[in-house]
Formats: C-alpha cells, structure tokens, sequence
C-alpha cells in the first residue's frame, strides 16, 4: 500500500450533515489510516452521542477530540459541541470557546485554517451539505497553501447554500457527488 | 505571506512582548494565539507581526490594546451548570468539615466564576468562613471582577445557569440593577483577594482546598500545562480538589498520577498522596 499524498483530511458540514458524514465514514474501509478532523455543527449541548453513533456504524475509530491530543492514524476526530477545534503545529489538536466565528462554534473556518498552517499542500478538505457559508473561507485557505478542495455536489447537498458559497470562492475546488468523494477517499489508500 | 517567515516574526513578536512587558506567551497554544494576532494585525492596519511589534515596542497605548487581544476573555456565571451543582452536592459537604476553606479561582477573568462560587457558598451558608484568591493576568478582567457589574443583558443567560446549577432563591436575589447594568451584591466579596498572578510565572499559593482553573489550560501548549498542574498539585491540602473545564483533561501530563477523577463527568479531581 503506497502513502497517501496527503498526511491528513478535514470535512465541515452543518444542515443535512449527520446523514451526509456518516455515509462518508460508512464507505471507508478500516485500513484507511489517513486520519480525518470534522467540524459538524450542532446545536451547543454538551453530551453529544455523534461519536458513538458514528462508531456504530463504520469501521474506523471515531472519538470526540480531546485537548492537546496527537493526532493518530487511522483515527476520526470530533469537534465537541460548543468548543472551535483547531490543529498545531506538532500536528496535535487543541480545543478553544473563542467567541464564535460566523455565528459557529465550532467553526468549520477555524478547523480548515490552523489545519491548513500545519499540513499546507498534505491537506485534503470536503465541505458537504450546509446552510451558511462557514468553510468557504477555510476552503479557499487550504486550495491557497496548495492542499486540495472538494465540495458536494449542491444539487445533491440537502442544503445547498455552505457548498454554492465555497464554489462561489474557490472556483477550483471540485465538485462531485457524496458517493464520488467516497470512490476517491477509497483512491488514496491503495 | 509565507507561513515561515509568518511564524518567525510570530515568535519574534512573543519575545519582543515578553522581553518588554514580562509576559510570557511563548508557550501558549499558537494554532489560536496566532488566529487572535492576526485579528489584531487586522485591527491596527498592519501588514506583518514584524509591523505590529513595531507597536509593541514603542507605542504604549496601541501596546495595551493588543495585549487585550492574547487573552480570551469569554466567560459566565454558572457556566457549564453541572459542574457547579456537582460542587454544591459532593464537594460542600466535604468542605464544611474543615474549620476554614480557601478556594482558588485561577484564571477568573471578569469574576463571574467567582461570583458563581460566592453565591453558592452563601446559600451552604459557609460564605463567612471562605477565602478566596482570584487571580488573573489581565487587569481590565480583574478590575470589572472587583466591581462586580455586569451588564444587565446578561442576566437572563446566567439566572438560567443558576437554576440548572442547583440555586436555591432567585439569582436577582444578588443584585440591585441600575440601567442597563447589574450590580453584585458586596457581601459577597467580604473574604476576596483579587490579584495578578501569572500561571506561567509566579509562585505557588499555600493550603488551598479547592482550586478552579476552568478554561485557561487550553490555551496553553502541553508544557505550561504541566508547569501549572505541577503548581496547582503543590498549592493544595492533602486531598484537595481542582476543577477544571469542560473539555480539559490532564490525560497528558506528567502529573496525571497525582490527582484521581472523583466526579468523572465534571472534570472535578482530588490530590492524591504518592
Ligand atoms: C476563557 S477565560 C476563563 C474564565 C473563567 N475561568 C471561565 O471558565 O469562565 C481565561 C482567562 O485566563 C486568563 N489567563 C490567560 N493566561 C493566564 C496566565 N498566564 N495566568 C493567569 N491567568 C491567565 C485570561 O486573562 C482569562 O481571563
């Protein structure tokens, strides 16, 4: 199995978006070790299931992020409810109740932006179904450092507003259905 | 702007505050101190971190306002309203054994955590017994915290957190308002001492039987994290308690073994004896 050309993914998704990441995360098989950081937006109550309900049902180890843990291979990371999660440096993950940023906490932008200062052209971010424009910004960051961009498809998108707002800023990110985004995630561990 | 240079001067600007003012940031968690640096770069029109601390050394009054941006200052009384109904349920009880309590409010911001704990220990009545130390590096903070107003808007969040925490009367019971602002009761900082203490610098303080330091340990990279939680393992009684945020953990720290999780969900931990 050949390295993956990128060291990490970050998807953000709001409206729409626990149907959308866990059919993500249902399609990656357990050898994908490339880990992946997700900014789901969700109303700010602190006992969220998501990662168990996402562990359930897919075969890589989904785990709310913990403060100033690394980040491992093989891993899924949560942002918690009510907390922006962001990446260092040391490739290590650090939590923060900043004010919220586009009215979001956690903020897709925050997530996309430090993950894109640490990994700059090894990053891969997917923005799904939403209805704001959070992970426009971010998007445009990680495609400016040289990592690459994938949004879903709006007509597809149960909300359509976060991917047409992404595409609007970042005309070269591409576009491409749920299930194509799985095919190539699929891609780059063999 | 590329992102090496970008970090050099990054760690320049930090040296350049530290060697200036004594603060000591270098060891903060830099994913968010930079995103908050390069909002005040925004701010006062600079194109680089080399331009603003170009305004650091040698404009004092644009100096004090950028170092309001290196703090976070989001606070609440009452916030995440479990932990302090576990406080008033399973640690009271213990505290009310001892002939006196000092509590340690680290990191207290403009005082709504330590109004939170006032409060609480009135109604336990053991408010007169209780000393407290709030301690800060932000001066504004600690000097809203000594007055104790707050802006009335903010009441209807806190009176909620008050009640899910367990508040026995009406959190309006505690202030008088004036306009549009809301003033605390003074009672209630009879036994206090408000000071400026720098987790990354100073000192110990002796005895303490309960320390809260919520929310300020994420901002700082593993290292300081040991440093502080080192300090706090020495400031306290033998069994004392910490609490810490929501979503802080000492899972990685050299002094994980020094303390045990009592109230799992909390965040609350004892000393243990080694
Ligand atoms: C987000 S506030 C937390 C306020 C309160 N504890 C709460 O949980 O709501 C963080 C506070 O830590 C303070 N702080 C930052 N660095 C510090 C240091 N080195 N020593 C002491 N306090 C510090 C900041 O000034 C700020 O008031």
């Amino acid at each position: 199995m050949s390295e993956s050309q990128y060291k990490a993914v970050v998807v953000g998704a709001s409206a729409g978006g626990v149907v959308a990441i866990s059919s993500l995360l249902e399609c990656l098989p357990s050898n994908f070790l490339t880990p992946i950081c997700i900014v789901l937006h969700l109303p700010p109550d602190k006992n969220s299931m998501l990662d168990q309900i996402f562990n359930d049902k897919c075969s890589l180890q989904v785990k709310e992020a913990d403060d100033k843990e690394s980040i491992q291979p093989g891993f899924v990371y949560l942002a918690p409810p009510n907390y922006h999660l962001m990446v260092e440096q040391d490739f290590s993950l650090s939590l923060s109740s900043e004010d919220p940023v586009l009215y979001s906490r956690p903020s897709i932008d925050v997530l996309f932006e430090t993950a894109a200062d640490a990994y700059h052209e090894k990053l891969l971010g997917i923005l799904l179904t939403g209805a704001n424009s959070d992970g426009a910004k971010g998007l445009q960051t990680i495609i400016k450092k040289g990592g690459d961009g994938l949004v879903q498809s709006p007509d597809e998108a149960e909300a359509k507003t976060m991917p047409m707002a992404a595409i609007k800023k970042s005309p070269s990110a591409r576009v491409e259905s749920l299930e194509n985004i799985c095919v190539f995630l699929k891609s780059l561990n063999s | 702007m590329s992102t090496k240079i970008e970090d050099i001067e990054l760690r320049l600007l930090l040296e350049a505050i530290f060697h200036k003012y004594g603060y000591d940031f270098r060891n903060y968690s830099m994913a968010s101190l930079k995103r908050r640096l390069l909002q005040a770069c925004e701010e006062f029109k600079c194109r680089s971190f080399s331009q603003l601390q170009d305004y650091i050394l040698h404009d004092m009054e644009s100096a004090h306002a950028i170092l309001a941006f290196m703090t976070v200052q989001v606070s609440e009384m009452f916030r995440d309203p479990s932990y302090f109904k576990a406080f008033r349920e399973q640690v009271v009880p213990v505290l009310r054994t001892y002939p006196s309590i000092k509590l340690w409010i680290a990191g207290c911001s403009a005082g709504e955590e330590f109004y939170s704990f006032a409060i609480i220990l009135k109604e336990e009545n053991l408010l007169d017994k209780t000393v407290f130390y709030c301690t800060d590096i932000n001066h504004q903070a600690l000097n809203k915290a000594k007055t104790g107003i707050y802006s009335l808007d903010r009441m209807k969040k806190f009176s909620m957190n008050y009640r899910a925490a367990g508040g026995t009367s009406s959190l309006s019971d505690y202030y008088t308002t004036s306009y549009d602002a809301a003033i605390f009761d003074k009672s209630l900082r009879k036994n206090v001492v408000f000071s400026d203490h720098s987790l990354v610098s100073d000192a110990s303080f002796g005895e303490m039987h309960f320390i809260s330091c919520r929310n300020v340990l994420i901002y700082f990279d593993k290292t300081l994290q040991d440093r502080v939680l080192g300090l706090f393992k020495d400031s306290l009684i033998r069994s004392g308690y910490l609490g810490l945020g929501a979503k802080e953990n000492m899972l990685f720290s050299i002094h994980r073994n020094a303390f045990e999780e009592v109230i799992k969900n909390e965040r609350i931990f004892h000393k243990i004896s080694v």
